[in-house]
C-alpha cells in the first residue's frame, strides 16, 4: 500500500503527524510536566534508579481447576524464577457461588481456580511461605471474603499480617463499567471496598487493598485515553469514600495501586503510563493535599492485551506480547504479566506460560532497557503524545466530576456507552481492513495446531465432593452463628471485615457468606446499553 | 416490504465479558435486522422463553468461558421441547474445533470463532433464515 493512502493514527484514533520536533513541544515546561525520575510529578518514573535498584516483579496470572492443581503450577512458576504469584479464580468464585450451586454448572475451574472455603485456600498455598512471596488476587465483588481467607492462612502459617505483602484487585467500579462481575449494587459494594481500605490501613500496612484497574476497561474495547481517564476517576471515587469514612489521605493513599493494559500501540501505551503518574501526582497533591511522597506516586502492574491475541497463527502472539511488555517496561511498570501464546484459545499450558515468562526475562536481562530510567524521555513524539493523552484524560475526568462522580456516571451508562462505541469503531476498522491484524485480515495462512490445556468436569466433581465433606465435618452451629453476626454487621454501618474473618475461620463458604450479604444488600442488575 | 429478520443475542452463564455480544448486536442492527439483547447471566430457560416471546428466527449465544458444553445442549433441548426447531441457534466465542463440530452435530447452525468477520456472520444469518 502506498503511504499516501494510509491514515496514520494511534490505535485509539489520535492522529500522528509526519514528523515531530521542538515546535510541537512549545507548551512543555520540563519542571511542571516532567521532573527528574523519582521526583514530582513522576512522569519519568517513581524511582530515581528505577530498574537498576530493583527489576519489576514478574507476576504471571494463573489459576485453573482445583486448588491442588493450581498449587502445583505455582510451585512450578516459582521454580522457574517467577518472583510473585497472581491468583485467577473461576467464575463461580468471582460471583460468590459455591461449586454445587445450579449457576456454577459447567463453570467450575474453567476460567481460574475454584476456591469456596478456607480449606481450599489452605490447599492453594500449601508449601508456599506467605511471608516471603507477594501474592496478587484478582477478585472483586467478594474480595473481602477471599482476602479474609488469605489472612487466615497467613495466621495458620504463623506469618504476622504486618509482614504480608500483596494485592487484592477489589475494584468494583470497573466491574460495573466493563468486566461486569458484580454481585451487589454500587453503594453497598463501595462500602465493602472502603471497609477493606480501612482494615488494611490499620492491620496490613504492606498490603495493597485495591488495584484500580484500567485493564478490563481496555479489554472491553475502550481507547487508551478512556482507559486512563476512567481508571483515575475510579481512583478519585475510592479516595472520596475513604475520606468520608474518616481516614486521613496519607493514611491510605500510599497503598492504592493501579493496573493498566499494555496494548499494541507502542508509543501510545508508554505515553499513557507516563501521563497516569503525572495526573495522579497532581490530583493527590492539589485535589487532596496529600503530604506524603508515597501518596503521590502511582504504582502500577501491567498486563499485555488479551484482546490483541489472535486465534489465527497463534505463534505470532509471542511477538505481540513481547512488544507490549516492552512498552510497559519503558513506561515504568512495577510488575508485569505477559500473556501466553495460547490464550486466545484457553488458559495457558505449561509450555506456553514458560515462553511468556522467558519473554520478560529476555527483556530484563538481555535487552539492556533496565539500565536507565525512562530511556525514551525527551523524545519529541513521546512527550507530545504524553501531553495530549494527559489533556484528553483530564477532559473526561472533569466531565465525570460534573456528572456528580463515577457512580452517577455509571448509573447514567456514560462510561459503558463510550466504551461500546469505541469497541464497535475498532471492529469496523478491522472489518474494512483499515486496521491490520496480521494473520487475521491480512497475511493469512494455514495455522499450525497448538497443544491446549484441557479442563474437564473432573475438577467440578472433586470440588463438590470436598465441599460436601467439609459441610459435614465443620462445626455447623459455629458457622451459622458467624453468618448471623455478619448479617447484623452488614445491616449496621461498622466495618464488616472482622465479621467476614470470623465466618471464614468457621469454614463458612463463599456462597454462604455472599448469600448473607445478598440478603442485606440485594443483587445488582444493570440496565443494558447497546 | 419484507419483514426484517429478528435475532435474540444472549449472554448465558456467569461470564460478564459482553464486548463481543454488544458488537454483534450493533452489527446485526446496522445490517437491518431487529435485535433483542438479553443482557448478562441468562439461563437456558430464560433464553428460550425470551426467544419464544420475541418470536425470533435466530438466537445468537456469546460464550467465552468454556461452559458451552454445559449450556448449548440444554438450549437445544428446550428448543425441541417447545417445538421451536425452526429457530436457528448460532454460537460465537471461544469454542475449540472439536467442540464446535460436536455442537453442530447436535443441531447448532453455526459456530463463529475468534477472528470471524462481522460480515461473514451477517451473511450466514441472511442465508440461513428463509424469506
Amino acid at each position: 500500500m502506498k503511504t499516501a493512502e494510509r491514515a496514520f493514527t494511534t490505535i485509539s484514533g489520535v492522529p500522528i503527524e509526519a514528523c515531530y520536533g521542538p515546535e510541537q513541544l512549545q507548551d512543555l515546561d520540563p519542571a511542571r510536566d516532567l521532573g527528574e525520575p523519582g521526583e514530582f510529578p513522576y512522569t519519568r518514573g517513581i524511582h530515581r534508579d528505577m530498574y537498576r535498584g530493583r527489576l519489576w516483579t514478574m507476576r504471571q496470572f494463573s489459576g485453573f481447576a482445583t486448588p491442588e492443581e493450581t498449587n502445583r503450577r505455582y510451585r512450578y512458576l516459582l521454580d522457574q524464577g517467577q518472583t510473585g504469584l497472581s491468583v485467577a479464580f473461576d467464575l463461580p468464585t468471582l460471583m460468590g457461588y459455591d461449586p454445587d450451586h445450579a449457576l456454577s454448572e459447567g463453570e467450575v475451574g474453567k476460567c481460574g481456580v475454584s476456591i469456596c472455603s478456607l480449606e481450599d485456600m489452605e490447599t492453594l498455598f500449601r508449601g508456599i511461605p506467605l511471608g516471603d512471596v507477594t501474592v496478587s488476587m484478582t477478585i472483586n465483588s467478594p474480595a473481602s471474603v477471599l482476602w479474609a481467607m488469605y489472612l487466615a492462612v497467613a495466621e495458620q502459617q504463623g506469618v504476622d499480617w504486618a509482614k504480608l505483602s500483596g494485592t487484592i484487585q477489589n475494584d468494583i467500579l470497573k466491574e460495573y463499567i466493563a468486566q461486569k462481575e458484580y454481585i451487589f449494587p454500587p453503594r453497598p459494594s463501595m462500602r465493602l471496598v472502603t471497609d477493606t481500605i480501612e482494615f488494611g490501613a490499620r492491620h496490613t500496612p504492606r498490603f495493597n487493598p485495591i488495584s484500580i484497574s484500567g485493564y478490563h476497561i481496555r479489554e472491553a474495547g475502550s481507547t487508551a485515553v478512556q482507559e486512563l481517564a476512567f481508571t483515575l476517576r475510579d481512583g478519585i471515587e475510592y479516595v472520596d469514600w475513604a475520606l468520608e469514612r474518616g481516614l486521613a489521605i496519607d493514611e491510605f493513599a500510599p497503598r492504592l495501586s493501579f493496573f493498566f493494559n499494555a496494548h499494541s500501540d507502542f508509543f501510545e501505551e508508554i505515553a499513557k503510563y507516563r501521563a497516569a503518574r503525572k495526573i495522579w501526582a497532581y490530583v493527590m497533591r492539589d485535589r487532596y493535599g496529600a503530604q506524603s511522597e508515597r501518596s503521590l506516586k502511582l504504582r502500577f502492574h501491567a498486563q499485555t492485551a488479551g484482546c490483541s491475541l489472535t486465534w489465527q497463527q497463534p505463534y505470532n502472539n509471542v511477538v505481540r506480547t513481547a512488544l507490549q511488555a516492552l512498552s510497559a517496561v519503558l513506561g515504568g511498570a512495577q510488575s508485569l504479566h505477559t500473556n501466553s501464546l495460547d490464550e486466545a484459545y484457553a488458559l495457558p499450558g505449561e509450555h506456553a506460560v514458560t515462553i511468556a515468562l522467558r519473554t520478560q526475562q529476555v527483556l530484563a536481562y538481555e535487552s539492556g532497557i533496565a539500565g536507565t530510567p525512562d530511556p525514551l524521555g525527551g523524545s519529541y513524539f513521546l512527550e507530545k503524545l504524553t501531553l495530549d493523552t494527559e489533556r484528553a484524560a483530564n477532559e473526561y475526568i472533569r466531565k465525570i466530576d460534573q456528572m456528580g462522580g463515577m457512580i452517577a456516571a455509571i448509573e447514567a451508562g456514560f462510561p459503558q456507552q463510550e466504551i461500546a462505541a469505541a469497541s464497535y469503531r475498532y471492529q469496523r476498522e478491522l472489518e474494512t481492513g483499515e486496521r491490520v491484524q496480521v494473520g487475521v485480515n491480512r497475511f493469512q495462512s494455514d495455522d499450525q495446531p497448538i497443544e491446549l490445556l484441557q479442563i474437564d468436569e473432573t475438577a467440578a466433581r472433586q470440588q463438590c465432593a470436598k465441599l460436601a465433606a467439609l459441610r459435614k465435618r465443620r462445626d455447623a452451629g459455629r458457622a451459622a452463628r458467624t453468618l448471623d453476626a455478619l448479617k447484623r454487621a452488614a445491616e449496621g454501618s461498622g466495618n464488616t471485615m472482622p465479621f467476614i474473618l470470623d465466618a471464614v475461620r468457621a469454614y463458612a463458604t463463599i456462597g454462604e457468606i455472599c448469600d448473607a450479604l445478598r440478603s442485606v444488600f440485594g443483587a445488582y442488575q444493570e440496565n443494558t446499553h447497546l | 416490504m419484507l419483514r426484517p429478520i429478528r435475532v435474540l443475542v444472549a449472554k448465558p452463564g456467569l461470564d460478564g465479558h459482553d464486548r463481543g455480544a454488544k458488537v454483534i448486536a450493533r452489527a446485526l442492527r446496522d445490517a437491518g435486522m431487529e435485535v433483542i439483547y438479553t443482557g448478562l447471566r441468562q439461563t437456558p430457560e430464560m433464553i428460550v422463553n425470551a426467544a419464544l416471546q420475541e418470536d425470533v428466527q435466530v438466537i445468537g449465544l456469546s460464550i467465552l468461558s468454556g461452559a458451552h458444553n454445559a449450556i448449548v445442549p440444554r438450549v437445544l433441548e428446550l428448543l425441541r421441547e417447545k417445538e421451536m426447531d425452526d429457530v436457528k441457534l448460532v454460537i460465537g466465542g471461544i469454542v475449540p474445533d472439536e467442540d464446535a463440530e460436536e455442537l453442530k452435530r447436535q443441531g447448532v447452525a453455526a459456530v463463529f470463532q475468534p477472528g470471524a468477520s462481522l460480515d461473514s456472520i451477517v451473511q450466514f444469518i441472511r442465508s440461513a433464515v428463509p424469506v
